[in-house]
């Protein structure tokens, strides 16, 4: 299988179909159809490697990242968008939002 | 809970007499007919928010606004001559909607040479003029030279680009914004040109959204997950530091705390880790003394100062960063809501991701909101109760509440002048 993420992150490859989304919307989409330990396993592999990860993704210029330090970002943008239902709100979908959305239509790159 | 001194008058409200103590009805925020008033009364009379100048980036650079409780669609459109104008999305010929993109009722943008209409094909430049007539010599005495597009008032204040959609508007830009307003002049906007923008069809009145976004009484009791569970007080109360009204817009400050100097079960890891969450980033670009007017109330240690612009414009703003809300009517019981977060351009991966905390903690709070005022505006609809009353912390309520009152008595007072 291709590899997606740089090589020191290979223990997050097995995440990374699933959580290298290009946008908000996507990531959105992932974690509401997911269930709660399918986030609990992302988060509790992810989230120990985010500092790392961001201290990794640092060391290349903001508008000039490789395919998979890119794909690494979006990793580490998926693990907060995670981290929302795992640490705060114990379920996939805000607590309390009802039918409510709230659609992002524009955002930075990556 | 910090005490803030109240004015002399012994609370916020009393300092404004005008506003009353008594209890105040939400029929407003239900009535068919009061939204009616309301179209004519405020809408088609206030200056108008549509957008910020980096939303028409250069020449040629446009987006259309739907203003559906106006009955506009309005063109936006920078000029060859690099000047910000404002026009009906009308074409002069046979009055067909001018610029849109696969659904006529859709909002577009994009960066244009000139506008051609899809039915006939009549072109007009980026200043309005007609340019081009298809087999022109078929028609009967047409001036092309009178055939421009209607325009629509337009003025920048800040950056922040305002239409009108008053024949003759009443009053300037800037003298409808008044001092408190223009007190933000100085605050850096041009520099926070990262933006998030979101947009949510909410099914609520306009108001009863911008009033949940004009007081911090409720986040206690709606948003307890601001504050993790091993330090969250379930008696806790909000008191902020500062009010102020002048002419229709109001404002509240409220203390900041460094997120980063609390011990670290006052936050969530992602903050920790990320730097940044609920406020936002902990530590932004210095850009050096901001205005005074961002802290009129020389609140210490300030935090954030939240401008509601009558009529339906928020602009919330941190020492390095801001928010602005937008309500945009559809019906009695709806509205469109857009918002976007204004950041620093980020230099780095990480400050990228501290954007993204930040828009991300934004989305889940405000979907608390939205998700509830959906059973608000329910409630309301009942017409079981009327009356309701408000709180010291909620006097920008009071006080919006009173000027939309006040706007629209102004109005149907002219009208019965025109009739005697």
């Amino acid at each position: 299988m291709t590899r997606l993420l740089p090589a020191q992150f290979a223990d997050l490859e097995p995440y990374a179909q699933t959580w290298c989304r290009r946008t908000e919307a996507e990531r959105w989409a992932v974690r509401a159809a997911s269930s709660m330990q399918e986030l609990a396993d992302f988060y509790d592999a992810a989230f120990p490697r985010l500092e790392a990860a961001i201290e990794y993704c640092d060391e290349h210029p903001l508008d000039a990242l490789p395919d998979d330090v890119g794909r690494l970002v979006e990793l580490v943008h998926s693990v907060v968008m995670v981290s929302m239902a795992v640490e705060i709100f114990g379920q996939p979908k805000t607590v309390d939002s009802a039918d409510a959305v709230l659609h992002r239509v524009r955002e930075p790159r990556p | 809970m910090t005490q803030w001194p109240k004015p002399p008058e012994g609370s916020w409200t009393e300092h404004y007499p005008a506003l009353g103590t008594g209890t105040v009805c939400f029929d407003d925020s239900v009535s068919p007919e009061f939204y009616e008033l309301e179209r004519e009364a405020i809408f088609k009379r206030a200056w108008l928010n549509v957008g910020r100048v980096e939303d028409l980036p250069r020449i040629g650079s446009c987006f259309t606004k739907e203003i559906t409780i106006a009955n506009a669609s309005v063109i936006l459109v920078r000029g060859a001559d690099d000047e910000v104008r404002a026009f009906h999305n009308i074409c002069r010929h046979r009055g067909n909607r001018l610029v849109w993109s696969d659904d006529p009722h859709q909002e577009t943008g994009g960066v244009y040479r000139q506008f051609t209409c899809k039915y006939h094909g009549w072109r007009y430049d980026l200043q309005g003029a007609c340019t081009f007539v298809q087999q022109e010599d078929e028609f009967f005495d047409l001036d092309k030279s009178s055939c421009g597009l209607a325009p629509v008032h337009c003025d920048i204040w800040n950056g922040f680009i305002f239409v009108n959609l008053d024949a003759r508007p009443r009053q300037g830009l800037r003298e409808f914004l008044g001092p408190m307003i223009t007190g933000l002049d100085g605050y850096p906007f041009e520099k926070m040109t990262e933006h998030y923008d979101f947009v949510a069809e909410n099914n609520s009145n306009w108001k009863l959204f911008a009033d949940a976004f004009q007081e911090y009484y409720h986040v206690p009791s709606l948003h307890p997950q601001q504050v993790p569970p091993a330090v969250r007080d379930p008696g806790a109360g909000f008191t902020c530091a500062h009010f102020q009204c002048d002419g229709p817009h109001r404002l509240v400050s409220t203390a900041g705390t460094r997120r980063w100097a609390l011990p670290e079960e006052c936050m969530y890891p992602i903050e920790r880790v990320t730097r940044s969450g609920l406020v936002g980033p902990w530590e932004t670009p210095d850009v050096g003394a901001l205005p005074d007017g961002v802290n009129p109330g020389k609140v210490d240690p300030w935090g954030i100062s939240n401008f509601q612009v009558f009529p339906n414009l928020e602009i919330l703003v941190y020492a390095g960063w801001y928010i602005l809300y937008r309500y945009w009517p559809t019906s009695p019981r709806s509205h469109r809501f857009e918002a976007t977060l204004g950041f620093h351009p980020a230099r780095t991966v990480r400050q990228r991701v501290e954007h993204e905390v930040a828009s991300v903690v934004f989305k889940e709070f405000a979907l608390q909101d939205a998700g509830m005022l959906g059973g608000t505006q329910a409630a309301l609809e009942t017409g079981v109760l009327h009356e309701f009353p408000l709180s010291d912390q909620e006097i920008l309520v009071r006080h919006f509440h009173k000027v939309v009152a006040d706007w629209v008595g102004a109005y149907r007072r002219e009208g019965i002048g025109a009739v005697g």
